[in-house]
């Protein structure tokens, strides 16, 4: 293999292609590097952090870098899961994440990535904040008491759906989240559909199907059968 | 050293164990009712202290205490630093004890408004007024996970664990291992 193609990640040969990141090349190569915010047929956020790395002793996103020759990439260390685990226990906390009463149970990313990562605890005083629930479109129920901010549905709905349903707004811990766009912010005052790429792309379970509930048991599902670094696996289809 | 060669050996002390369960639905304690025959083995190695199991109603010093549920109310609080004092090793077993859990969903409701919709206003209920009996504990504003009051050495996530996966904790602990749930035995829901 051609030496200036590659780079090193956890003492693994990767090769890449000029212009990918590392964690393109990784996901190619069927190594996992963990990622919330990031999905492979979108453009990268980099919002949430997990997917950090070190490049050459120095913390960079995995997402967002691109990859060079000859790096020397740390992923699944002892010192970068801690932190991931870390972040993953606040997004546990800012949220209300109630993982037996959410229909995305065994198929939701977060709760993957935390078993992946064995997230014991939340470790942190919760939140418990007060977020609405969106129940005015016919086919699909918002639940926002689950989102983590990724902003897939916002890519989705603009970059594939070609409709601009969702956008990011507001300030602050508790400010800042996902909007819909309508006069009346709710989603069933938009052209949205339940055959749009966005009504499918949500790593969590904000986005939900109605009248879909449970048609596959708990402990039968997505990250039930295989954990989510199983070289298949991506945070949703 | 001058002890006679026949001597049987000294039985193993068993470690005593105590259970309770707060604001939950002992639906965890089923589940380690659910470990079925293993139950036998694992007398062999410990013995109960206060737990639902044997209906006694203080802590005494115990080696390992498992709290099932959250902290809804002021007794919850007072059973939970019971335990803390009493238990060498603490163990939060269970969603309700780790983050609250079902219970916590009252989080986001004002108290006030929830006990008038239940006793007083609701309709097809009885509007007998909200109960003030001082035998029963002051309900909490909120419903608080049990690592926000007392130091929690060991979690067991799961709504409920399984019996395998409380197999596991009760196993790796007996044995002086931290515990180590893998894919399968680490759930949430």
């Amino acid at each position: 293999m051609n030496a200036t193609t590659t780079f090193h990640l956890d003492g693994e040969e990767i090769p890449f292609t000029p212009g990918q990141t590392i964690i393109q090349a990784a996901k190619a190569a069927g190594a996992y590097i963990p990622h919330l915010c990031w999905h492979p047929d979108f453009q990268a956020n980099g919002s949430c952090k997990l997917c950090t790395v070190k490049v050459n002793g120095r913390f960079g996103s995995s997402c967002t870098m691109e990859a060079q020759a000859g790096m020397v990439v740390e992923n699944r260390t002892a010192e970068l899961d801690d932190k991931r685990r870390t972040l993953l226990q606040m997004f546990f906390v800012e949220g209300n994440h109630f993982c037996p009463s959410c229909e995305k149970s065994g198929d939701c990313a977060l709760q993957a990535t935390a078993y992946e990562l064995k997230m014991m605890s939340p470790h942190f005083d919760m939140f418990y904040p007060d977020r609405a629930v969106d129940a005015s479109h016919p086919d699909i129920l918002l639940d926002f008491n689950r989102c983590i901010m990724c902003s897939l549905c916002v890519s989705a709905s603009r970059d594939v759906d070609g409709k601009n349903v969702f956008y990011m707004g507001g300030r602050g811990i508790l400010g800042r989240r996902v909007h819909i766009n309508s006069e009346s912010g709710m989603l069933g005052d938009t052209d949205f559909a339940a055959t749009d790429r966005a009504a499918s792309i949500c790593p969590v379970g904000v986005i939900l199907k109605k009248r879909k509930g449970f048609a596959v048991p708990i402990g039968e599902r997505t990250y039930d059968l295989a954990p989510i670094s199983a070289p298949d696996k991506e945070t949703t289809p | 050293m001058n002890a006679p060669m026949n001597a049987t050996p000294a039985p193993v002390k068993k470690l005593r164990v105590a259970t309770t369960s707060l604001a939950g639905c002992f639906g965890c304690h089923m589940s380690i009712l659910d470990i079925d025959e293993r139950i036998i083995k694992l007398l062999e190695l410990i013995e109960f202290d206060r737990s639902p199991l044997t209906d006694i109603k203080t802590c005494g010093p115990c080696d390992l205490g498992l709290i099932e549920g959250g902290l809804c109310n002021a007794e919850n609080v007072h059973v939970l630093r019971e335990f803390r004092r009493n238990c060498k090793v603490l163990v939060a077993v269970g969603a309700c004890a780790i983050n609250g859990g079902l219970p916590a969903q009252r989080n986001h409701l004002d108290l006030r408004d929830i006990l008038e919709e239940v006793y007083q206003t609701e309709v097809g209920l009885s509007h007998g007024g909200i109960p003030n009996d001082p035998e029963l504990p002051l309900p909490l504003n909120k419903v608080h996970p049990i690592h926000e009051v007392v130091k929690v050495d060991y979690f067991l996530p799961g709504c409920p664990p399984s019996a395998d996966a409380i197999w596991k904790l009760l196993t790796d602990l007996l044995a002086g291992r931290t515990p180590n749930l893998g894919h399968g035995l680490l759930h949430y829901d």
